[in-house]
């Protein structure tokens, strides 16, 4: 069912194709602004290049002064590293294959619990839903820092502490009023009539919901399952509070507690950190469309 | 087929709106039956209750002799056509009049025999292997008329099917709902907010306003007494003129001195108001006999006819409509005189029918 939201709620056949207006104009972009839109890409873009050369050179090149920028000789050694210690697979490995099951795990469940919401939010005349949505939203204006000690004097009552199940509950908590929040924007724009057709052809409302809505809102849903998995993997706070020992540790504090020490082997900080890039930025690829289309579109009502 | 009977429906949301005050319908077996009435008078949800797509908070919802109010729409054998069409986008036009009857399980042979028929009166054919997406908004309508048929139902609900199409197109279409329903013989409520659609298609029509029925009538009934001044002023373009009156030596005489016949068993002693169409009044020239002085405020030229607006002594605004071939100038001084029957006599103070 290859359908998307926008052909989905096309309603008249005869839409109006202006093109949008284009904000960078081919013949408009005056020299001034590739000058500065120059400088900011250097800028934003030094740190991640400097990162993924440092990750291919020799030790030796690292540190050399000056800093060598080409004529350096290049290695794998460093991501040889990052997955194999001696005798077996390394610990930063494990802390990858932990953040993998957190992320994937956490976002899995939100998604399953945030998208019927989400619709039922959209759909049902709930009594205070302003409030109730309000209230959702609310409990991601704290900075996780804040509740980060409660959480962990929770955590020891529960036996909660250092373990897989720690994290990915408490992911999903942060998880789920966003994928309320965004899918609420994506099932408004779907018209509720297909699924009052679908029930009057002999179908229940979750049955219409599962066969007729759930498809069109795919694409939505990829989308913020996205968003939620990047958080999910990017988060650090609560993993180095809640979580110690190696075979539980994500990647973040495990790539962080690299640092420090007497020496620091900086090539396999710099392995290990495109290793953990990579992911990323493959699903921010995967839903570029989506990206501005679903913050902006979507979760704003029309 | 059947009739439907709705009794005393009251429907309140949860954030505490009431959508339908107090509703009383009887719809008779193949009966076009018009639900009318301008936005959030409560003919959609009263619609929708009927098809089960909303819990009525109180009432009785019967189809033919069944008592529906605890059946799930699938049980009620109806069709519904909306007002969005609400085609299911990913499946082509025969699938998508194919899709209730696989739902209900017919076999195979069946369904084709039946999604031919139903292509076939309203003339699909060529549209059979399009997606939705491909059909202009006539033809999306009409897709949705066929599948609601498709399925020979009791009673087709019509959530306002033609408000999405153009003006020529509406006309084409009411045409052709109107043709469908007499041939089919189906019950069918239709629901919608154009007076023009209501006087057309309908056998009888509700007028509803703020949760409540109006009048219930033929089309000719409601035209020509409407029981209430919400009806008086919501039926008709131009509407009503609604003039003050008072019962004078066994006439009806308005501030200005317009004399009207009265209907009789009028109540003296209240403030009244009489409702006269535009066609009956005529415009004269000044001092003609039977006339009172008035002047012209403007007049639209439609071709057909002309609605002359005239002001007289104390009544401002009061539509006439005349043939074209009578024309005055805008400002020049003209007598107003009536024409027609017995006009209806509303009360000031109940807003409600009197005579």
């Amino acid at each position: 069912m290859g359908v998307s939201v926008d052909e989905a709620v096309s309603t008249g056949p005869v839409r109006d194709h202006t093109p949008p207006a284009r904000r960078f104009g081919g013949r408009g972009r005056s020299v001034l602004e590739i000058a500065l839109l120059t400088v900011l890409a250097v800028v934003m873009l030094f740190p991640v290049l400097w990162m993924i050369e440092t990750s291919i050179k020799e030790n030796r090149d690292v540190y050399a002064i000056p800093a060598k920028f080409f004529d350096f000789t290049v290695t794998l050694d460093h991501f040889k590293d990052v997955f194999v210690a001696s005798g077996g697979r390394s610990a930063l490995s494990v802390s990858f294959l932990n953040s993998v099951v957190v992320a994937g795990v956490s976002t899995v469940l939100a998604t399953v619990l945030g998208v019927p919401a989400a619709w039922a939010y959209s759909r049902f005349a709930v009594k205070a839903k302003k409030d109730q949505l309000f209230f959702i939203l609310s409990t991601r204006f704290m900075p996780p820092v804040v509740v980060v000690i409660p959480i962990f004097l929770m955590y020891r009552q529960f036996g909660l502490i250092d373990t897989k199940l720690g994290l990915i509950l408490i992911y999903t908590a942060f998880n789920v009023p966003f994928t309320i929040w965004m899918m609420k924007g994506f099932v408004d724009e779907v018209p509720a009539e297909y699924e009052d057709a679908a029930m009057l052809d002999g179908y229940t409302r979750l049955q219409a919901f599962w066969r007729f809505t759930l498809p069109l809102l795919l694409p939505g849903i990829a989308a913020t399952a996205v968003f939620a998995l990047i958080f999910s993997w990017n988060e650090f706070v609560f993993a180095i509070f809640l979580t110690s020992s190696d075979d539980v540790r994500t990647a973040p504090p495990a790539i962080a507690g690299l640092i420090g020490g007497t020496t620091v082997d900086w090539g396999l900080v710099a392995a290990a950190s495109v290793v953990f890039a990579l992911p990323v930025l493959v699903f921010a690829y995967l839903v570029r469309k989506h990206l501005v289309a679903g913050v902006t579109l979507g979760a704003v009502r029309r | 087929m059947a009739g439907i009977e709705v009794t005393a429906l009251h429907k309140r949301y949860p954030d505490g709106t009431v959508a339908v005050e107090h509703v009383d319908l009887s719809i008779g077996d193949g009966e076009l039956f018009v639900m009318l009435g301008p936005s959030g008078c409560g003919k959609t949800t009263t619609l929708r209750a009927i098809a089960g797509l909303e819990r009525q908070t109180t009432g009785d919802i019967h189809i033919g002799d069944t008592l529906v109010n605890d059946l799930p729409p699938a049980e009620r054998d109806i069709a519904m056509v909306f007002q969005f069409y609400a085609l299911y986008p990913h499946l082509r036009t025969r699938d998508n009049l194919a899709f209730p009857l696989r739902a209900e399980g017919l076999p195979k042979a069946e369904v084709r025999e039946r999604v031919d028929e139903a292509a076939r009166l309203m003339r699909l054919g060529p549209l059979l292997n399009r997606r939705p997406r491909r059909l202009s908004g006539g033809e999306q309508q009409r897709v949705a008329l066929a599948r609601a048929l498709v399925r020979r139902p009791r009673a087709f609900l019509m959530d306002e099917p033609l408000t999405n199409l153009d003006a020529e197109l509406r006309a084409d279409m009411r045409t052709e709902i109107k043709h469908l329903q007499g041939a089919l013989g189906t019950t069918m409520v239709y629901v919608t907010h154009d007076q023009v659609e209501a006087m057309s298609l309908g056998h009888r029509i509700a007028i509803l306003n703020k949760g409540r029925v109006e009048q219930i009538g033929t089309p000719l009934e409601v035209y020509d007494r409407p029981a209430s001044l919400f009806c008086a002023a919501f039926i008709g373009s131009p509407p009503m003129n609604l003039i003050e009156v008072e019962v004078a030596d066994g006439k009806l005489r308005s501030q200005g001195g317009l004399v009207l016949t009265p209907p009789p068993g009028l109540p003296r002693d209240r403030c009244l108001v009489a409702g006269v169409r535009p066609e009956a009044l005529e415009v004269t020239e000044p001092g003609a006999e039977r006339s009172v002085p008035a002047r012209v405020v403007s007049a639209e030229w439609l071709g057909d006819e002309i609605i002359y607006v005239v002001d007289h002594d104390g009544q401002r605004d009061v539509r006439v409509r005349m043939p074209p071939t009578v024309r005055f100038a805008a400002d020049a001084p003209v007598g107003l005189r009536h024409t027609g029957g017995t006009p209806a006599v509303y009360d000031v103070s109940t807003e409600e029918l009197v005579a």
